[in-house]
């Protein structure tokens, strides 16, 4: 096909640049032309950039049919981790799609930059910015099931977007990619194992395909290699690659145990959401580290020849619904107070806890208390940051020490703000909570009337469902609310 | 153009107004009405009035099974439950009414979208589609240039499409979705039933087709069931159909 010149006019836009000429498309920047008459379209506000798919004779059909999953399903994503949609051409008289161009760095770009294995630290930020982007996209019932080095832009600001939509499933849509003989769909180097037996819809497997590129961020090296056979790609089902710390001694068990949970062959063992992925990489002291963070050898082969008579006979099973399987494992906030509380609000806030995380296996649970900023100082040592901070974290320990947590991962975390209410919403919004745990009254009902108290922001800002927890039995003796 | 499909309404007037109006409210420019007037309901001579109106004004009317049965007064199967309203139908009706039912058409083609009760596959035979193997038959029994089919008879709305090879593919759709259905593909979309739903989901169902833009939207529809549920009980027929339509099943 024929690289575009500047200047060019397609279906009233104007080529200013090509910006990647690839197998599978052209990218160009254009801009809206002039249409002669004085009414041109008004500038949408950001740059524009206009794919045209390479569909020639010679092309196999697959790359049609990823044209119009993509066409399909650009025009209902929204949020700012993915492209913003313009407009799209007919398939079969012009096939294009104008989407908002953004400026960044692919992880691709980035690994093609530099030699070496990336830090501790590049590893977590932008991971938890990938997974923070895939997630709203099964958020929106939508499993990229491509995600793959070059399909992840990181933005300036530390933020990233998913690219190529072409292999994607939307669970509102007529999968199109979907056949009968149900073979592998996807890039063999990233590709889930329940993909490559031909599932199609299950977010888990977009949480194999971070594992696969973490994994490369920190070792260098392809976790399940290259092979592009059906043969090379059933290895996944059953074969775990060696752990990096084995060819990387520097790599903390913490992210050792968080790339290996990504890898799991089996989706149900590993990260249940894409927000519990990036909540870990966020917060890595926190992170349960087992055997699987710990070893340096590798799978033994009694294990690894279980796994593959098992994986002999795997086949394609239908998966749920994207958001009904993510809601099924919410992240649960409890905000707990540590100054001016009753015995009875604990009790009662633990046994809401409690019922929560009953009906809800796999669920996390992050226990937080906020504290004021002057609570701990630089100069006194009995008051210093982290003895303030110990004595804190072990009072959020023990008031979740009777709760049953043999299903559920848990955290503590303490927080530092003057704005109990802002210090929590932050919290929950940057930690894609699903659900927010507290007591109803922190300054007595009768005052909720007059003043916005924490709860009542809580509640009217939350980007959540929010519990407000009153005092209960036993202890409602020790309740002090006078009723109307 | 906008189309509506709307099919089984089965002697239920307030669901069959309550998606007129809907539709009406959409920019709807086109009716067509799939079969199934009567039958199970208790309103089968307003709703056959109601579809003559539609059709004076345009709207493509075809037949159904129990227009047919209304109609043509063969013996009924005794032990078939709903014998009871097929007699009590026939009797709500009048001459003309039924001589209007034995003269509709069973399949309207409008340029590539072809439209039947129940299935091109055995015309008149009156054949479920409710597999991609069935779609699959309907489809192979229509010329080439035909690419979308829509059909009734199963009161669940689904769309069947076709991929490189094979057989058509199943797909549940979600309430209200605009799915793009591009003319290079086959598609077979069974509309739903306005009058009898059957997926414990009371509302009425009807389908949306923008023959432009080849965009295909399910919609559900809400109208006082209880009120058509209690009208089955004051009619006198069975309080099985009574509950049928309450708890959609």
């Amino acid at each position: 096909m024929k690289l575009l010149d500047a200047g060019d006019v397609i279906d009233g836009f104007e080529i200013i640049d090509c910006v990647h000429a690839g197998g599978m498309a052209h990218i160009y920047t254009v801009k809206y032309a002039h249409d002669g008459q004085g009414i041109d379209k008004p500038d949408p506000g950001f740059v524009m950039a206009m794919k045209i798919p390479r569909m020639t004779a010679g092309d196999g059909s697959e790359s049609i049919v990823s044209f119009e999953v993509e066409q399909q399903i650009m025009p209902v994503l929204t949020g700012k981790h993915v492209p913003r949609y313009v407009t799209s051409g007919d398939l079969d008289r012009l096939p294009y799609i104008v989407m908002e161009y953004i400026e960044g760095k692919t992880i691709q770009n980035m690994l093609d930059e530099q030699e070496g294995p990336f830090s501790i630290e590049e590893i977590s930020t932008i991971g938890a910015a990938m997974a923070t982007a895939v997630h709203s996209l099964h958020k929106q019932n939508v499993c990229h099931l491509d995600i793959k080095p070059a399909n992840v832009l990181i933005r300036e600001d530390g933020s990233a977007v998913t690219l190529d939509f072409g292999l994607s499933c939307h669970a509102h849509y007529p999968d199109l990619l979907a056949e009968q003989n149900r073979k592998a769909v996807g890039s063999p180097v990233w590709i889930a194992p329940e993909q490559v037996v031909g599932v199609r819809g299950d977010p888990r497997s977009d949480i194999f395909a971070m594992g696969i590129i973490l994994y490369e961020m920190a070792t260098r090296e392809l976790a399940h290699g290259s092979a592009v056979s059906e043969n090379g790609m059933r290895r996944r089902l059953w074969y775990d690659p060696p752990p990096p710390r084995k060819l990387r001694a520097d790599i903390p068990e913490w992210l050792q145990e968080i790339i290996m949970r990504c890898l799991e062959p089996e989706a149900a063992k590993r990260y249940p959401s894409a927000s519990h992925l990036a909540f870990d990489l966020t917060h890595p002291t926190q992170v349960t580290v087992t055997e699987r963070g710990k070893n340096v050898i590798g799978t033994s082969f009694g294990t690894h020849f279980k796994r593959w008579l098992k994986a002999a006979g795997m086949e394609y099973k239908p998966s749920p619904l994207p958001t009904q399987q993510i809601e099924e494992v919410p992240i649960i906030m409890v905000s707990v107070p540590h100054k001016d509380v009753t015995d009875a609000t604990l009790y009662s806030l633990r046994e809401a806890v409690s019922r929560s995380l009953g009906i809800r296996p796999g669920a996390r649970l992050a226990c937080v208390t906020v504290i004021s900023p002057n609570a701990s100082s630089s100069s006194d040592t009995r008051k210093s940051e982290t003895s303030v901070y110990r004595q804190y974290l072990s009072m959020l320990q023990q008031w979740a020490q009777p709760l049953d947590l043999t299903q559920h991962q848990v955290s503590y975390h303490v927080l530092e703000s003057s704005d109990v209410a802002d210090a929590i919403l932050k919290y929950a919004e940057n930690n894609h909570v699903n659900m927010i745990i507290m007591g109803a009254a922190t300054h007595g009902l009768q005052m909720q009337k007059f003043v916005a108290t924490v709860p009542i922001k809580v509640a009217m800002y939350a980007p959540c469902t929010i519990i407000l927890v009153k005092q209960t039995l036993p202890f409602s003796e020790l309740a002090e609310v006078p009723l109307d | 153009m906008k189309i509506a499909l709307m099919s089984d309404i089965h002697a239920n007037i307030d669901a069959l107004n309550a998606c007129i109006d809907h539709a009406y409210d959409l920019g709807v420019t086109q009716f067509a009405f799939l079969g199934d007037y009567v039958g199970y309901g208790p309103h089968p001579a307003a709703v056959i009035e109601r579809i003559q109106a539609m059709q004076a004004q345009g709207a493509i009317v075809l037949q159904g099974n129990h227009d047919e049965a209304a109609f043509n007064n063969a013996p009924v199967d005794p032990n078939y439950w709903g014998a009871i309203t097929v007699e009590w139908t026939r009797a709500q009706l009048s001459r003309a009414h039924k001589d209007y039912l034995a003269q509709l058409p069973l399949e309207h083609t409008l340029d590539s979208i072809y439209m039947t009760h129940a299935s091109a596959h055995g015309l008149g035979k009156w054949n479920y589609i409710e597999d991609p193997r069935s779609a699959t038959a309907c489809m192979n029994a229509l010329p080439a240039e035909i690419n979308h089919v829509f059909v009734g008879h199963v009161h669940h709305q689904h769309l069947y499409y076709g991929g490189r090879t094979g057989d058509l593919m199943q797909f549940k759709p979600q309430k209200g979705m605009p799915i793009p259905t591009p003319k290079h593909r086959k598609w077979v979309t069974t509309v739903g039933s306005v009058g009898q739903p059957r997926d414990q989901d009371p509302r009425a169902m009807y389908a949306l087709f923008d023959s432009a833009s080849r965009i295909l939207r399910f919609e559900r529809v809400e109208y006082n069931h209880h009120q058509v549920a209690q009208d089955i009980l004051d009619a006198g027929l069975p309080k099985e159909l009574a509950q049928r339509l309450e708890e959609a099943r």
